[in-house]
């Protein structure tokens, strides 16, 4: 599909075009987000492209106050706080990601299980932007929270 | 037949030494480390000549970040005379001098060497806590730093699929926190020798002073419910969840077996280590388990022919609470799902069949990373030596001690069992 090396800057180069793009093992099908190019189950450097649909589930998740300095910068902290977690996608392979649309104030409403779909954050400005991955609840806003 | 999983040759602890640990601006890790030389020196029964030491092994985290220094192999040992003699540093975040101690031992068990001094340090007070914040997210993975996680994030998320799974919440880890601080007021070398209710107490007094309300707390857990005292740092862990920032330095002296009664006549022993590395928290199969403990773990049981049944007593690396409840589980003294239960049941107290951290943990004793690892393992030679005061473990025939140590947020553990014989 694609001619990319499987590494950790064509993954950014793709979220940067709104692709979710791990690696699958042409020998074993197991899968990789972000992609590697050997493969850890069976050692096989024969890899294809996958695109991720970018559903899934909320396998965990902190709301961090004491924000470090680059989240800092962006006014996160103490009074603005933010949630992060790992997401289960439905191909199976996890992630780590912003988690927005829910309450950061309120983690304790927070549950895991709850369904999320992937949402594009683009940061920085002309050719300084980038587009970082976030998920977020895609029920109605009452069963995410009930 | 492969020998593999066994040292060819034994080794003994037979002294050892230990900063207070706190935050010292002024002194730095030469002055740390002399001071914790000077004991370990001095704890040899029989005495010994520092220049008989063949190597020295030093763990240390990031000193080239908090005080700009890289290189301290050579500066340690022009500090302890130990010029032209090798010196090697080891790095593996928060385990570095765990892994240190593991290579003085490989380099004796291999019969290279006779006698090798381990140790490590961390000078952390230089910088703002901020500073220090991203100093240590440099040991997470990539992939959690630009995800926005910190280091306190990584173990909270952990701690949100552990609670999800089993059903424990905020308030059994408050059990864990208060455990700490009750053993932290018998080890003189705490950074915090304070129990709960003493930061209760001091807290009244401070707002008795100032003339503001007086705060009306039932209890310990009702204080760490307040978050004026122990607001959220990364949810659900809180302020009283996390260690602190520290400085300080520890060394052990290694031998081996055969000539181990030249130094003392009831020395410690090695009775099996082990190390492990692990996944970052996209990759990991299980949220709420660290594969590179069980591996580690795996390795030292095999090596000792012991089991979790036999581990009298074990300092577990408590970065926060959630950890220490985790790691019980991964080290197998309690089954998954079971050690929240049974720190509330007082299971882990120093009184307790299995005490956990006797020293107070990093909680309360105190953090400097690259002197943890072996930290903990002077608690447990100072236990089976039968000298830890106020806070030795009150069970007859004490015999078998562990540390398990963790590094970064997971990705590497040590596992070491001491034993007397």
């Amino acid at each position: 599909m694609e001619e990319r090396p499987f590494n950790d800057t064509s993954y950014e180069q793709f979220l940067n075009e709104r692709k979710i793009m791990g690696s699958k093992c042409k020998k074993c099908g197991d899968l990789a987000l972000p992609p590697r190019s050997i493969c850890v189950s069976c050692f096989s450097t024969e890899m294809e492209w996958i695109q991720f649909k970018g559903t899934g589930r909320l396998a965990a998740f902190t709301g961090i106050t004491v924000a470090p300095p680059y989240m800092a910068k962006k006014g996160f902290g103490r009074t603005n706080p933010y949630v992060v977690g790992v997401v289960e996608l439905e191909e199976g392979v996890k992630t780590v990601a912003r988690i927005v649309g829910v309450d950061a104030k309120k983690p304790e409403q927070i549950k895991v299980g709850t369904p999320l779909k992937a949402e594009f954050l683009e940061k920085g400005e002309g050719p300084d932007k980038q587009i970082s991955l976030a998920f977020k609840p895609y029920l109605s806003i009452s069963s995410a929270s009930g | 037949m492969t020998r593999k999983g066994k040292l060819s040759r034994g080794v003994a602890v037979v002294g050892g030494g230990l900063t207070k640990l706190g935050l010292f601006k002024d002194r730095n890790c030469k002055d740390f480390f002399a001071e914790a030389f000077i004991e370990m020196v001095g704890s040899v029964d029989k005495g010994f000549d520092p220049k008989e030491i063949d190597a020295v092994y030093v763990g240390n985290y990031s000193n080239d970040f908090f005080v700009n220094q890289a290189h301290w192999g050579p500066i340690i040992s022009d500090l302890i005379g130990h010029v032209p003699k090798p010196v090697t540093r080891t790095e593996a975040a928060c385990a570095s001098s765990a892994v240190a101690f593991r290579e003085g031992v490989l380099a004796i068990a291999s019969g290279l060497y006779d006698i090798v001094l381990v140790g490590g340090f961390e000078q952390m007070s230089r910088r703002t806590t901020e500073e220090v914040a991203e100093g240590l997210a440099m040991a997470a993975s990539p992939y959690e730093v630009a995800a926005g996680f910190t280091f306190p994030g990584v173990f909270g998320t952990m701690a949100t699929a552990y609670f999800a799974k089993y059903g424990a919440d905020r308030e059994a880890l408050f059990n864990v926190t208060i455990k700490s601080h009750n053993n932290a007021p018998l080890n003189p070398k705490a950074q915090f020798p304070m129990t709960i209710r003493d930061f209760m107490n001091a807290r009244i007094e401070r707002c008795r002073k100032k003339g503001e309300p007086i705060p009306q707390w039932k209890d310990e857990k009702d204080f760490l419910r307040d978050p004026i005292v122990n607001p959220p740092v990364a949810w659900p862990m809180h302020l009283f969840d996390c260690c602190p920032i520290s400085d300080g330095a520890a060394c052990l002296l290694l031998v081996a077996e055969e000539i181990a009664k030249n130094f003392m006549d009831n020395p410690v022993y090695l009775a099996g280590m082990g190390q492990g590395s692990g996944y970052s928290l996209h990759a990991k199969k299980d949220l709420t388990t660290y594969e590179a403990t069980r591996a580690a773990a795996k390795e030292a049981y095999d090596m000792s022919g012991l089991t979790p049944k036999d581990i009298q007593f074990s300092e577990v690396h408590d970065c926060f609470s959630i950890a220490e409840v985790v790691h019980m589980e991964d080290l197998g003294f309690f089954k998954p799902g079971e050690a929240y239960k049974a720190v509330a049941e007082g299971l882990s107290r120093l009184d307790g069949p299995i005490p956990i951290n006797t020293s107070g943990g990093l909680k309360t004793k105190g953090h400097p990373v690259g002197a943890t690892g072996v930290a903990q393992l002077y608690e447990v030679w100072v236990q089976l030596r039968g000298k830890a005061g106020k806070r030795q473990v009150p069970k007859p025939n004490l015999r078998i001690g562990a540390a398990h140590n963790l590094g970064g947020t997971g990705g590497t553990c040590t596992f070491t069992i001491l034993e007397r014989r």
